[in-house]
């Protein structure tokens, strides 16, 4: 019988190896549901994971997918690592955009240099603000962060919803739920030629090495992990819980904030119903398969945006549900759950106990 | 008000509180095991999709149920592997079981959109169904309305009266202790989660087959997490969570009902919708202020895992 | 394996329990080395060993909490396999824990339900636990919850829960930890009147003294191994320490105090409602401490020790400044860094998970409490070489076994690991140490080595602050020795002009001027003064 016996220490060559096994796992497991299906499965893996990043084209689309994948992602591990569970990135993501959409109708028309940057500092600032309720709730309350920041989703879409329903829809947009086109000083400039792909990306990776530098190398960082790993020792030393819960939702509320921003302010080029594609909680997985580090983020969000891409071209050619990439990135996140088990575990061969010899 | 709309009023509002009782009862005894599984959405969401799914292809809501059952078990299975025997964190794993369990709904629910049920017809208990004002709220209602009736007193039996209710409670609390006078902790807490994992998939069968009858992705609609929220507001006792689900269920129909009843107030229907979370986080901020109440009836051990050294 | 193995039925002649050669090997360890044991009918045989012997891991064996890696168990003659507890106890094993297998939330009979065959009807149950507390006299209420308990209490309901079973084996686990002196003897008296029922008894103990009281025999383990057998009542406590610990118990050089520095630490009239529902209130606490003395506080634990200790370090703070006083300081509102800036360092009991962070490397749990006064930071960065460099100071300055900064903490044995953190906290040049249980679970090596560096300490003219519930380890080193009960603190006595037995009486509260046992709420945890 195999039986599980606990390592004397944890191996880091499992803690490497898990991920790519939980890669190679949700291949497999892909193929499978595609054989399922009745599709040939190696022509679904061509199409789901090669497919997507044939050529430059396809490459810029999948950093254009990644890029709100990693901010928000990078914004939450920071308050994961502090056991700060804010599993509402999806609401200040859409909160983000809406803000950004505020300043952008405001100053219609406007051909300022200075309204990109000020929408910007509204997408962060409205994510911010919307996390800023858990934070106070749990601080001042005590109310759990998982429930309310969730709870704010639901209460962020329905805000939306009014606003493209009602104030904010675009008179000449033949009734449907939308604002109007954003001037071209309210939109991310394209940084590479002939794609999509805007200044989102590098603002991305910019706060990708920013969150890097805040989480290993700062005493802040320090903080917030020893409150993650051992919450009584963080007491022991003197940090404050109150300070880490706010700025794990703070930061989290603003990159995600920021990510909405650049969807409105880079591909949209408006606000509508749609806005909340689910990025904000695909992040949670790319957060956790990316083990919370930024270097991590940084490669399961281009696993993710694959997915997502994949999905698209699944529909388009495989005539499936695009909902299958939610499918993969479900088991993407349970076979590493599972792989981990590896890392402070081995699994070995039980043989009956008590004979002497 | 007059007593035709208090009677609809009532009867709604029960039938909105039914699959939150149903659901938070099932997550009550799976944290009463001292396992916290945040993938009640999800596993409503296969429920809902798979009791929809057969009832559609077999035309018996009954079959239905039992499908939505099984697919709520089949998930909690998913989760109790997880963090059961692979000792995964059971914050991010139930995460990931509501993400999968909507998305997987959203995949093998797409041929079901549109497609509509015959509504199931209520059961009338005879007698005092003809009580004024309540009989036909109340008991003229779905067969799964009397069963979460049934669920509740059968287990504040469980809970208080009998053996295996106890142990429960003993595992729940302290899961090295339980181990260590010989109770097998991990089998327990695979038998509460399953548990939980059934009462979810019930309560999304009721949503898809009874209640609306449709499948639409996004439809549990936060249920999951709100019954979550419930639990934590009952400070984890049965009878609270009755309130509760009907207090939210209360809302919920009252909102609608304002939607509906053509009165032309000035508010938008959108952030009338949003009411009722917007009283799920008034209420956990009522209920968590006194962090004392909460630290006294939680199950202790909950969501720390737990592995005997053999 | 030498020897056969005994057969024949039950009888005179037929030990109760036989242990062949039973080892059990964990990743990092081996716990149990081929361990031989016999235990007779009516014997209470003692299993002496240091901390970290095997004995804990041996019992849990006998028990069927864990399996053996190898060996065979004989019980009355026969070969078992101790499959799970439930099974050791239809054999007739009983074990009373050292950290309690009971449930806060439930009450006695609930608990003692849960640990019987069938389904006994309660109020029946509640009966018997009535009828057995009387005859072993054991009192406690079978009605009231756990939490309710005093630690002695708690101990009750473990020995009864076992005796309601009837069995011809109790394993007592380190069983007077938590017990005052005059409750040790209580509980002697009913362990003896069990033996002479003819119930075996395994006495397990690293308490020298207790053993040469009450054992008829002793097995002797070090380092898992067997190294001696005896029969206490012809040794001396000398001779069993060198089977022990394979030398004798070493001691700490001692010097008087200067008892003439300036007050480090006051605590003027501190009171403070405990946070855990189940904890301990404290009641108008004054205590001063001085430079260049070491101050103890004793008391059977759950006596007001926890919340005590927060309040001082500030892991709790207090609303008001004045009743804690750091250095001349009224601290009672700063946090724990801000009073350790005033020259308080504190070491507290748990070791893994308050005192160091157990997937952290040694310098990253250098950080924790030195990164100010080290200045191991630079703009709110991390230098971490000067980390490395103060945790290697640490370790060398300490004598800790491990494998350099880097290692991670919970890779440490415990009597390592508890030297880094007394060297770190030492090694910041406090004014005031605070020092809860210093020595728990500490090998004796290591016992000795953190004790002598407390006193050092001293000599340099700390203050110094040490809370145990080790009456002997106090004696050992302590200037002054106070008693907590009930959340209330006794005046200080010099620990020169005091006894083991005064200090005994005063941990049930009972010392000159103190309020008398029926003010005390019954819902708070507290030891009765007739444990």
């Amino acid at each position: 019988m195999l039986e599980l016996e606990a390592r004397a220490e944890p191996s880091r060559l499992m803690s490497f190896l898990s991920p790519l096994l939980a890669v190679v796992l949700m291949i497999a497991g892909g193929m499978l549901v595609f054989a399922a299906l009745g599709k040939d499965p190696v022509e679904g893996f061509r199409i789901f994971f090669l497919n997507p990043v044939k050529d430059l084209y396809g490459l810029s689309e999948l950093l254009l997918k990644a890029t709100p994948l990693m901010l928000c992602a990078i914004g939450l591990a920071i308050g994961f690592r502090a056991n700060v569970w804010n599993i509402g990135a999806e609401g200040q993501f859409m909160l983000g955009a809406v803000a950004a959409t505020g300043v952008a109708l405001h100053f219609d028309g406007s051909e300022s240099a200075l309204l990109l940057p000020a929408m910007i500092v509204a997408g962060a600032l409205g994510g911010a603000a919307w996390a800023a309720i858990p934070a106070l709730l749990r601080t001042r309350f005590n109310a759990n962060e998982i429930l309310v920041s969730l709870m704010l989703v639901y209460v962020a879409n329905l805000f939306v919803s009014w606003l493209v329903f009602g104030p904010w829809k675009d008179p000449d947009g033949f009734n449907f739920p939308q604002t109007k086109m954003f001037g071209e000083a309210a939109l991310m400039p394209v940084v590479l030629e002939n794609t999509r792909l805007h200044l989102g990306f590098p603002i991305a990776i910019a706060v990708l090495v920013a969150g890097y530098a805040f989480m290993n190398r700062s005493y802040a960082g320090f903080r917030m992990r020893v409150a993650g790993e051992a919450p009584d020792a963080a007491r022991y030393a003197g940090f404050s819980a109150h300070r880490m819960i706010w700025v794990g939702l703070l930061l989290g509320g603003a990159a995600a904030g920021l990510a909405g921003m650049g969807e409105v302010a880079g591909p949209m080029g408006q606000l509508t119903d749609k806005v909340g594609s689910g990025y904000g909680f695909a992040a949670i997985i790319v957060a956790f398969v990316g083990r919370l580090n930024a270097f991590g983020i940084l490669l399961a969000s281009l696993l993710m945006a694959l997915l997502y891409i994949g999905g698209e071209q699944a529909q388009q050619y495989l005539n499936l549900p695009s909902s299958i990439s939610m499918v993969f990135q479900g088991m993407l996140l349970f076979f590493l759950l599972g792989a981990d088990v590896f890392i402070n575990y081995r699994l070995r061969l039980r043989h009956r106990a008590a004979q002497g010899h | 008000m007059d007593a035709g709309l208090f009677t609809s009023m009532l009867f709604a509002t029960v039938v909105a509180g039914t699959p939150l009782i149903i659901v938070a009862l099932g997550l009550l005894v799976n944290e009463k095991a001292g396992v916290l599984n945040l993938g009640a959405e999800g596993m409503m969401a296969m429920g809902a999709v798979a009791a929809f799914a057969v009832t559609h292809e077999s035309g018996n809501p009954w079959l239905g149920v039992a499908a939505g059952m099984g697919a709520g078990m089949a998930m909690a299975l998913l989760f109790g592997v997880l963090t059961l025997t692979l000792m995964a964190n059971q914050v991010a794993s139930g995460l990931a079981l509501a993400i999968f369990g909507v998305g997987l709904a959203a995949f093998v629910g797409k041929p079901y959109e549109a497609v509509a049920l015959q509504v199931v017809p209520p059961i009338r208990i005879p007698f005092i169904a003809d009580l004024p004002l309540i009989g036909e709220a109340l008991y003229n209602q779905q067969a799964l309305v009397y069963f979460s009736w049934a669920l509740f007193w059968g287990l504040l039996w469980f809970l208080h009266r009998s053996r295996a209710g106890l142990v429960l409670r003993a595992v729940g609390e302290a899961p090295s202790s339980a181990h260590a006078i010989g109770y097998p902790v991990i089998r327990i807490r695979y038998l509460a989660v399953l548990f939980g994992g059934a009462m979810a998939g019930v309560g999304g069968a009721f949503l898809s087959v009874f209640y609306t009858p449709m499948w639409a992705e996004g439809m549990v609609a936060g249920r999951g997490w709100i019954a979550l929220a419930l639990v934590v507001f009952a400070t984890w006792r049965p009878l609270r969570v009755m309130i509760g689900a009907y207090l939210f269920g209360g809302v919920m129909i009252t909102q609608l009902f304002i939607q509906g009843s053509g009165l032309q107030i000035d508010f938008p229907s959108q952030l009338l919708s949003s009411l009722p979370y917007w009283a799920t986080i008034v209420v956990l901020v009522a209920i968590s202020r006194n962090a004392g109440t909460i630290r006294l009836n939680s199950p202790v051990s909950l969501g720390k895992p737990y592995r005997p050294d053999a | 394996m030498t020897g056969r193995p005994p057969h024949g039925t039950p009888s005179a002649g037929t030990p109760r329990l036989v242990l062949k050669g039973i080892s059990k090997v964990y990743p990092a360890v081996v716990a149990n080395d081929q361990v031989d044991l016999a235990v007779q009918p009516g014997e209470i045989r003692a299993i002496l060993g240091e901390n970290g012997a095997g004995k804990s891991t041996l019992m849990k064996i006998i028990y069927g909490v864990t399996r053996p890696s190898a060996g065979r168990i004989y019980w009355e003659g026969e070969e078992v396999e101790v499959a799970n507890p439930a099974h050791a106890r239809s054999l007739g094993i009983g074990m009373v824990f050292q950290h309690f297998s009971l449930f806060e939330t439930l009450t006695v009979v609930e608990n003692v339900a849960l640990a019987l065959p069938g389904k006994p009807a309660l109020d029946e149950l509640a009966q018997r636990i009535a009828a057995v507390s009387e005859r072993y006299g054991l009192p406690v209420d079978p009605r009231r919850h756990i939490h309710a308990l005093s630690v002695g209490e708690r101990q009750r309901v473990e020995i009864i829960r076992c005796l309601l079973q009837n069995p011809r084996l109790l394993i007592m686990d380190e069983p007077t930890s938590v017990l005052t002196p005059q409750a040790v003897r209580k509980l002697f008296e009913t362990l003896r009147q069990l033996a002479a029922e003819g119930c075996s008894i395994l006495y397990i103990s690293h308490k020298l003294d207790e053993i040469q009281e009450l054992c008829h025999s002793a097995t002797v383990l070090r380092g898992g191994k067997v190294t001696g057998e005896c029969i206490p009542a012809q040794e001396t406590p000398a001779s069993m320490a060198r089977l022990m610990i394979g030398k004798d118990l070493p001691r700490c050089a001692h010097g008087a105090a200067k008892a003439d520095g300036d007050v480090r630490l006051r605590l003027a009239g501190l009171s403070h409602a405990s946070e855990d529902p189940f904890g301990t209130d404290l009641k108008d606490i004054h205590l001063d401490v001085r430079a260049g003395e070491i101050v103890g506080i004793a008391g059977v634990s759950g006596n007001g020790q926890q919340e005590l200790l927060r309040a001082i370090s500030g892991e709790e703070v207090l609303a008001e400044k004045f009743p804690v006083q750091i250095c001349g300081v009224e601290a009672g509102r700063l946090n724990p860094g801000q009073r350790r800036k005033l020259g308080l360092a504190f070491v507290p009991e748990e070791r893994l998970g308050r005192g160091a962070v157990p997937a952290m490397s040694l310098a990253d749990n250098a950080l924790l409490t030195a990164a100010h006064s080290q200045n191991l930071l630079a703009g709110g960065f991390l230098r971490f070489e000067h980390a490395r460099d103060f945790a290697r100071r640490c370790i060398e300055r300490f004598n800790v076994k491990c494998g350099g900064p880097g290692a991670a903490a919970k890779s440490l044995s415990g009597g390592n690991l508890q030297k880094f953190i007394v060297g770190r906290e030492i090694l910041q040049a406090p004014r005031l140490l605070v020092c809860a249980q210093p020595t728990w679970g500490v090998d004796v090596g290591a016992a000795t080595f953190i004790r002598q560096a407390l006193i050092d300490l001293r000599d340099r003219g700390c203050a110094v602050l040490v809370i145990s519930e080790e009456l002997d380890e106090l004696f050992e080193i302590c200037d002054r020795i106070a008693v907590i009960a009930k959340g209330r603190l006794s005046p200080t006595r010099p620990a020169a002009e005091t006894t083991v037995e005064d200090i005994g009486v005063w941990m049930s509260g009972l010392w000159p001027g103190a309020e008398t046992y029926e003010s005390q709420p019954p819902t708070k945890r507290a030891e009765s003064p007739n444990a």
